[in-house]
């Protein structure tokens, strides 16, 4: 899932709130001092209609997910395969136990380990290239724009396929590319091909997302640099990434959760075979082709853990210029 | 000199170019030359077919199974992405316009729900729609579509409304017009173009999960694309589905191309804007 995130997330949702930029503060807690006086009846009203459109937003989003993520603890509490139902009994945290002691489990979050540190990485570098290129070039801005948008907008298993059949031996243009083996049966090539197709998939997300940051570069900061003699890559060292810091961690972060969750590619390109399992996709094959709603859901809960360490230490490492650092917690 | 120095910067310039575009277009033409490719040339390994044919699209177009899947795709697509846009306009609006407690709790909830991992709610999902019998329907996708695409419209709307001139709403308060009625009567017209482009985003996620999608169904009942083309088969089983798939894999990249192509600029902005104007 992707969503437009700014470099500087927190501002969009304190900006959003009173047109004031990042002070947002101060006007909370103006309101909170009035909240103590009695409010005038428009006042009142304001807040009514407030409260009247946000509720079935949120009212939804709680729905659907807080409420199944409780209970997929209690689920995974349980002893609870849909093949033999009568043995349904609650285990404490055995279900934990079987699975963190599964050599699969720890094999399929190492594969999603690997895949998403490397293909984020790499979508840095080609993202801030992209990006430069769509900021910067001269000619054919349009064009680039609109191409690089094709693989954002595309839908995933359909780009799986293109991938698949590319490397299909016979087949496929790019098959005979490193000598004759079928490079989807060995377990070293089908990890570069799902990384591959992630990676082709996902770069002009990032890319997007860093050139927010780039529009926010002083085009004069720029020329005083060039003009002092800055190298072209001392004005992008010194000048770009320093302005873009925020919307290279808000834009590593997202793409790090999204990366976590990979699932699509894997599941077209090798359906986990050869050891190339996601976590994403063991708990798939535990739920629907093992029916088994215990151990399935002791995975969702572990991977949901996992996701939000990952999301906990990228705080600790913004501070402040995290999204959500504030926006987080009640008020 | 100068003349020459910036021929040189475009033609390195337009080098680039033309390796973002290649890269980016071979794997979408790779899928569209297999689609036209006959049975017997299928698998002769060349880029460009050697001879074209229609009848890959002719044979899913034949099939129950992938027209049902395209009816729901675009069904549960275009509804989720209608209740999304409303829900978020609706919030968006109150985010970015009125004075209430509990505002920053909605905003970090929707963040969290941006970051939340989806296949952490495939089992639950999965039993609490069997009991409630959403199971293998379309409202058993619509719902968690919308949950979904909720953070994203919400963030993208709330950074088109504040580029809206306000003062014409105050000017429809002073005469006479309530709250609701500035919101329906003035803002709403301007805040079309935003609406506009929410709705491509959404409708673009929306059309493209798998996951949900192949979790919560189990039949043709409710059987988005994405998930049929990973069940093709071919039409009698002795047959490769190769073709087909391919076929069925560019008709349904077909409107993201529309899209991308006529709306380049407003999908940009609305990706972009957000962050920029924060």
């Amino acid at each position: 899932m992707s969503i437009n995130v700014t470099p500087a997330g927190a501002d969009v949702s304190a900006a959003a709130e009173h047109g004031t930029g990042r002070h947002a503060a101060v006007p909370a807690q103006r309101a909170r001092r009035r909240a103590k006086t009695p409010l005038s009846e428009n006042k009142k009203a304001e807040r009514r209609l407030g409260w009247l459109l946000c509720a079935p937003a949120a009212l939804v989003m709680v729905l659907v997910t807080a409420y199944p993520i409780v209970y997929s603890v209690w689920l995974s509490l349980q002893r609870f395969d849909l093949r033999f139902p009568d043995q349904r009994e609650f285990v404490g945290l055995e279900n934990y136990a079987t699975v963190l002691t599964n050599e699969f489990w720890w094999t399929a979050f190492g594969v999603t380990m690997l895949i998403t540190v490397v293909t984020v990485a790499v979508e840095l570098v080609l993202g801030m290239g992209l990006a430069l290129i769509m900021h910067r070039t001269l000619v054919g801005r349009g064009i680039v724009r609109t191409a690089a948008l094709i693989p954002y907008g595309i839908v995933t298993v359909v780009a799986a396929f293109s991938w698949r059949y590319a490397w299909t031996p016979g087949t496929g243009y790019l098959a005979n590319l490193f000598g004759d083996g079928a490079p989807l049966t060995e377990r070293a090539s089908s990890l570069a091909i799902i990384m591959l197709a992630e990676i082709w998939k996902t770069t002009p997300f990032m890319a997007l997302l860093l050139m927010a940051g780039l529009a926010l570069v002083p085009e004069d900061l720029l020329k005083a640099a060039s003009t002092d003699g800055a190298t072209a890559w001392q004005r992008f060292t010194k000048v770009m990434l320093p302005v873009m810091k925020p919307a290279i961690l808000v834009a590593l972060l997202f793409r790090t959760l999204d990366a976590f969750r990979v699932f699509d590619n894997i599941f077209v390109l090798t359906a986990g075979g050869n050891e190339t399992s996601s976590v994403s996709m063991l708990a798939y094959n535990n739920l629907i082709r093992g029916l088994n709603l215990g151990i399935g859901s002791t995975m969702s809960v572990l991977i949901f853990l996992t996701v939000a360490i990952i999301a906990f230490v990228f705080v600790k490492l913004f501070g402040t210029a995290a999204p959500g650092s504030d926006d987080g917690e009640r008020r | 000199m100068a003349v020459d120095t910036t021929t040189r910067t475009k033609l390195r310039w337009g080098l680039l170019d033309v390796i973002v575009v290649v890269f980016a277009l071979v794997p979408v033409l790779w899928i569209a030359s297999l689609s036209f490719k006959t049975p017997a040339t299928l698998t002769d390994g060349r880029f460009w077919p050697r001879e074209w044919t229609l009848d890959n699209y002719r044979s899913i177009f034949a099939t129950d199974q992938f027209v049902r899947a395209l009816v729901n795709s675009i069904g549960i697509a275009l509804i989720a992405t209608a209740i999304a846009v409303v829900l978020g306009a609706m919030a968006a609006y109150a985010i970015s316009r009125l004075d209430f407690p509990g505002k920053r709790l909605l905003v970090g909830v929707s963040l969290l729900i941006a970051m939340f991992p989806q296949v952490s709610l495939v089992s639950p999902l999965f039993e609490i729609e069997r009991q409630l019998g959403l199971f293998d329907t379309w409202p058993g996708l619509i719902l968690p579509y919308i949950t979904f695409a909720l953070p994203l419209a919400i963030y993208t709307l709330s950074a088109f409304f504040k580029q809206i001139p306000w003062d014409l709403e105050k000017a429809a308060k002073m005469d006479g017009a309530t709250q609701g009625q500035a919101f329906r009567r003035v803002i709403a017209p301007l805040a079309a173009p935003g609406l506009f482009t929410t709705a491509i985003l959404v409708f673009i996620f929306c059309w493209n999960d798998f996951l949900f999608a192949i979790t919560l169904t189990s039949t043709e009942r409710a059987r988005t694309v994405p998930v049929a083309l990973s069940f093709f088969t071919g039409e009698s089983q002795f047959e490769d589905p190769t073709g087909a798939i391919c076929a069925a894999a560019v008709v349904i990249t077909i409107p993201i191309i529309l899209f991308v192509l006529f709306f380049q600029r407003r999908i940009v902005s609305g990706l972009t804007s957000g962050a920029v104007k924060g």
